[in-house]
């Protein structure tokens, strides 16, 4: 435990965070500290990593672990470099989720949930994101990835393969499309 | 052309943007309520405008404001719900993508008329990106002296920040969001007390929808009673509408309440009609929670009035012939479409972010998937059918938070008027196609 330590950045990051809420009510800061430390511990939260949390809010360990099992944004355990989340509810369903979840898991050579031998890629699905007008999609890091194809599906794996893009909370999203 | 009152600038560029915005009249809304009118007032105008809460209860906006307690002493909190996670649902990330400005100048025209000193914007952590577009405009109302200490010289002091999630559906109830904002995991409290009586940190806190907060600002700026001539009968205003599904033009479209279903789905100004010429099946009409109609019955009324696009008229003839406006998530179905298939998509979601606290719910949608995964692989029997009704039964009604609800009333609505198909899976399994794949998504031995 002695090892884990934010970043200077970081921590002034959630220095921040905790000033938002009135005195003695720190704890809210929790979810958004956990993001901050699973982008920056390699986008999982060991029980190190929470036991770190704890004792930075002063609050019990099992506060913190009963919080990351219950969201599904957190990992439990170790992710590839590049989380790939595929929508699979309602409209994405209709529109062929199924069809690019397949078509990941052959491509990668991975079934959903898993993670590929080079430790490159996890690929997931996920629950509805909020992009049913544009379905198919899929999440990476923070980004959105909408209106699949299948050959469109093939140039992003390559760009991430390229990229060594990886889940990150505290980088600016590149395709903020306003 | 309908009334647009929250999207009307949607294309001009740079209306995300502080300067834009308020060059196209932004923040006239904080002005009238802090210089011309009273807290007390805004809340008045609130209520005569009869705007309905459109997260997807529909609940008078008015009249929950006006249940906040108000103890000497003790702060009160505006909180958004920023969580919408209902699949079908995309308008609020639209809205905030698109018109950040907007929901910020109604959280301080909220904030103002419910004496709240500090209020938070809840959103999903999937929205990341768009938190980040909220911080910044929130940055840019902080410069411009629209938040912080003395706003407008009024003495009238608020912070607002932006809270992001972590993936839960549950978070958008709002009990399950209060939680959630503290810290907590989203277990929905028991209520009473209610928010307005206990909500964050145990004070009277509002809990609203981003669209709802949105439509503070032009009716604080037009007048209540301006806004209530829009819209038809206790339907006031406008609402936007997320279309997806098989359609030839998804999208968010800001309707004026009360045009005709067949309107919105077939017209060019709205979806454009079913994709691929195809015919239209059903729809789901407020977000996967709110009953499955087919096409005759979304059409049109069971005494063959057409169906509109209004609180009233979508839940007219009840959940045995209609359905609900919910949040507006308008889904819609070719006639390829299994039905089987769909319901079965939706309980495995149902099941998926059921958060476990009470049984009926924590089980049930666990049951009502393998039964519809069964009976979609062909193992099922027809009594089946009758344990999937009986099961939604003994769901609905029992559970503290509605996702209880909104679980149970998909599979009731599916088996009510389409029974023959489930039916169909069960005699003649062979219709079925492309099995394997299901099994294999989910980690599961074929049967």
């Amino acid at each position: 435990m002695n090892n884990i330590r934010f970043s200077d950045e970081s921590l002034a990051l959630v220095q921040k965070m905790i000033q938002r809420y009135p005195e003695g009510r720190q704890k809210s800061a929790l979810i958004p500290m956990l993001h901050v430390a699973q982008a920056e511990f390699d986008g999982w939260l060991a029980p190190e990593v929470m036991d770190y949390i704890a004792s930075l809010l002063n609050i019990q360990p099992v506060e913190v672990y009963e919080v990351a099992s219950f969201y599904s944004m957190f990992n439990l355990k170790p992710v590839g470099k590049c989380v790939i989340e595929v929508c699979r509810t309602s409209s994405c369903w209709l529109l062929g989720a199924e069809d690019v979840i397949r078509h990941l898991e052959n491509k990668l050579s991975v079934k959903v949930g898993g993670t590929t031998t080079d430790g490159m890629f996890t690929l997931k699905s996920v629950e509805c994101l909020g992009s049913c007008g544009t379905a198919p999609m899929m999440q990476v890091g923070a980004d959105y990835y909408e209106n699949l194809t299948l050959p469109k599906v093939d140039q992003l794996v390559e760009k991430f393969r390229h990229d060594g893009k990886r889940k990150c909370y505290t980088d600016q999203p590149e395709n903020v499309t306003i | 052309m309908g009334k647009k009152l929250l999207l009307q600038h949607d294309h001009v560029p740079g209306i995300h943007s502080y300067e834009v915005y308020r060059k196209h009249g932004g923040y006239a809304s904080v002005e009238k309520a802090m210089k011309q009118l009273s807290a007390e007032a805004v809340v008045e105008e609130i209520k005569k405008s009869g705007l309905r809460g459109r997260g997807g209860a529909g609940f008078p906006t008015g009249m929950k404001w006006s249940f906040l307690a108000k103890p000497p002493g003790v702060p009160r909190y505006l909180v958004c719900n920023a969580d919408e996670s209902e699949p079908g649902t995309f308008k609020d990330r639209y809205l905030m993508e698109r018109h950040p400005h907007l929901l910020i100048e109604g959280m301080i025209t909220s904030s103002f008329a419910l004496g709240a000193n500090t209020s938070y914007i809840y959103i999903r952590g999937e929205y990341f990106y768009v938190s980040r577009i909220l911080e910044k405009a929130i940055e840019e109302a902080y410069a411009n002296g629209w938040l912080g200490k003395n706003i407008l010289g009024t003495g009238y002091d608020l912070d607002l920040y932006v809270q992001v999630g972590a993936g839960a559906y549950i978070c958008g109830e709002e009990t399950a969001l209060l939680e959630s904002l503290e810290g907590k995991r989203g277990n929905p409290r028991i209520k009473p007390p209610f928010p307005a009586i206990a909500g964050l940190y145990g004070c009277p806190t509002v809990v609203n929808n981003v669209e709802t907060i949105a439509a503070v600002v032009p009716i604080v700026t037009m007048g209540g009673d301006e806004y209530a001539k829009i819209g038809i009968g206790k339907s006031t205003g406008t609402k936007l509408i997320s279309a997806s599904g098989h359609i030839n033009k998804p999208g968010v479209y800001e309707i004026e309440l009360g045009v005709p279903v067949e309107e919105f789905i077939y017209s060019e100004e709205y979806c454009g009609g079913i994709k691929n010429g195809k015919q239209l099946k059903a729809v789901v009409a407020g977000g996967s929670s709110v009953p499955i109609l087919p096409a005759h019955l979304i059409l049109k009324t069971v005494n063959g009035e057409p169906r509109l696009m209004s609180y009233e008229s979508l839940s007219d003839g009840g959940f045995a012939t209609g359905t609900m406006l919910g949040s507006g998530g308008f889904i819609v179905m070719d006639e390829d479409t299994s039905i089987v298939k769909n319901l079965w998509n939706f309980t495995r979601f149902y099941h998926h972010e059921s958060c476990g606290q009470c049984s009926p719910c924590r089980e049930g949608t666990g049951w009502m998937e393998k039964i519809l995964h069964r009976i979609l692989h062909g193992h099922g029997k027809i009594s089946d059918i009758d344990l999937l009704w009986d099961i939604q039964g003994k769901i609905e009604g029992k559970t503290i938070c509605p996702l209880g609800d909104a679980a149970a009333w998909p599979v009731a609505a599916a088996i009510r008027h389409f029974r023959s198909e489930f039916e169909e899976y069960v005699k003649n399994p062979g219709s079925i196609q492309d099995v394997k794949h299901y099994y294999r998504l989910n980690n599961l031995t074929e049967a």
